[in-house]
């Protein structure tokens, strides 16, 4: 009987194919598949076929499985397409049995679809697992990213460093910019650290009570925070949310809280004397020899 | 213009969700930077607030229109705990959770109307108000 099934369904291959190609095809109307050309479709569907009964063949998943998988991956098919595709195979073989069977009792036929699903399932479940182990990496991939950007920290010179912080600050992200924070003044011997949230689009109560939290743990270890990049929406929500930002100098922007950071650690800009002065006695030595 | 959309709230980055939606609809009726941000900032705290003490909840938005004002409606719903004290969390400096406790009285100066209903054990909802001016 398995045999029986299986050389029947390799048997009538190109019926059963031609039988899924006009199916597939109706599936073309989709959205998401109008972009794809109609060459591309039709080789893709052919091949995908093809897979689909190498493995009835071999009864078991093939590396021409996972080829082909990942090469549609790759190519940003959708996973419906190959999961609306395995539906239909399974809808047109048991058609095609039950139509060539001469007697079909409820035994015949719950072995029919026993079998069939003994077919179809694996390779929609591998099918389903490539995608999403796809996603699932390509999700950790850009949390990392994001970790990495999250809460960098940059010692600009000798007991100054900045942190920069863009985008939005989460719970996750508000702990790591409080252990960087403490790190890094640690480890760069900073004595003044500026915060910068130029990039900061919304600061609600929970991102300033982090800020709050991590400028007191600053003062705590010896060193001094400025909050600088507050711009004047920012400043108005501030005001009337009633936060109290007084305990640590702000400022509005970066340049400023490090003219004050300077001042705080007793030094100041100065302008050397102008170059072009130099130039032209230069020059005015050359033209006297 | 009867306009309404809502954001679901199940994860933290719901709140950003949230927040980013509120402000479009913002930017569309008219409201200028400084009302924005004062909006997403209200936006982020109601939906924390569904966050931290509901779990699951959402946020819709309504675009008012009126014959003089436009203006924008945020409503934020849940069916969490509820809240006891009204009267208590309206306290600047109230917090069960060791929070700055300026979330609720501080939406109520950003925004021009505030609406709160509560009823212990079975959710908030709050429905707040901008006009444009």
């Amino acid at each position: 009987m398995d045999n029986k099934l299986r050389n029947m369904a390799l048997d009538y291959s190109n019926e059963i194919v031609d039988m899924w190609l006009e199916e597939i095809n109706g599936q073309k109307n989709n959205a998401y598949m109008a972009a794809i050309s109609d060459e591309m479709f039709d080789s893709t569907n052919r091949e995908f076929v093809n897979v689909i009964f190498s493995s009835i063949e071999k009864q078991g998943l093939t590396s021409e499985l996972d080829d082909f998988s990942e090469r549609l991956i790759n190519l940003g098919w959708p996973l419906s397409y190959l999961t609306e595709g395995m539906q239909i195979f399974r809808r047109v073989i048991i058609d095609f049995i039950l139509k060539r069977s001469e007697q079909v009792d409820s035994d015949y036929f719950s072995e029919v679809l026993r079998k069939v699903d003994g077919w179809v399932d694996p390779i929609i479940n591998r099918l389903v697992n490539e995608y999403s182990g796809s996603w699932e990496s390509t999700v950790s991939l850009q949390r990392m990213a994001l970790q990495e950007l999250s809460a960098p920290l940059i010692p600009v010179m000798e007991n100054i460093t900045i942190m920069p912080l863009i985008g939005t600050i989460d719970t996750e992200r508000a702990k790591l910019v409080m252990e960087n924070l403490l790190d890094g003044v640690i480890k760069h011997n900073a004595e003044v650290v500026l915060i910068d949230i130029t990039g900061v689009p919304v600061v609600d109560t929970m991102v300033a009570h982090h800020i709050i939290q991590a400028a007191e743990a600053v003062r705590l270890i010896g060193s001094r925070c400025i909050l600088v990049g507050i711009r004047p929406e920012i400043a108005q929500t501030i005001v009337n949310l009633g936060i109290d930002l007084g305990k640590f100098p702000t400022k509005s922007s970066l340049r400023k809280g490090f003219k004050t950071a300077l001042e705080l650690t007793n030094r100041h800009i100065e302008e050397t004397e102008n170059k072009h002065d130099d130039i032209e006695r230069m020059l005015d030595s050359l033209d006297r020899e | 213009m009867d306009f309404q959309s809502c954001v679901n709230i199940k994860k933290e980055w719901d709140i950003v969700g949230a927040r980013q939606l509120g402000r479009d609809i913002s930017r569309k009726v008219g409201f200028g930077t400084v009302d924005q941000a004062r909006i997403a900032t209200a936006i982020s705290e109601l939906a924390r607030n569904i966050y931290l003490y509901a779990g699951t909840g959402k946020v819709c938005f309504e675009v008012l229109e009126e014959i003089d004002h436009k203006g924008i409606a945020i409503i934020a719903m849940d069916n969490g705990p509820g809240i006891r004290e009204i009267s208590q969390v309206m306290e600047d400096g109230f917090s069960t959770s060791g929070g700055l406790g300026a979330g609720l009285p501080g939406v109520k100066r950003l925004m021009d109307e505030f609406d709160i209903q509560s009823e212990e054990g079975k959710g908030t909802e709050i429905r707040v108000v901008k006009w444009l001016r």
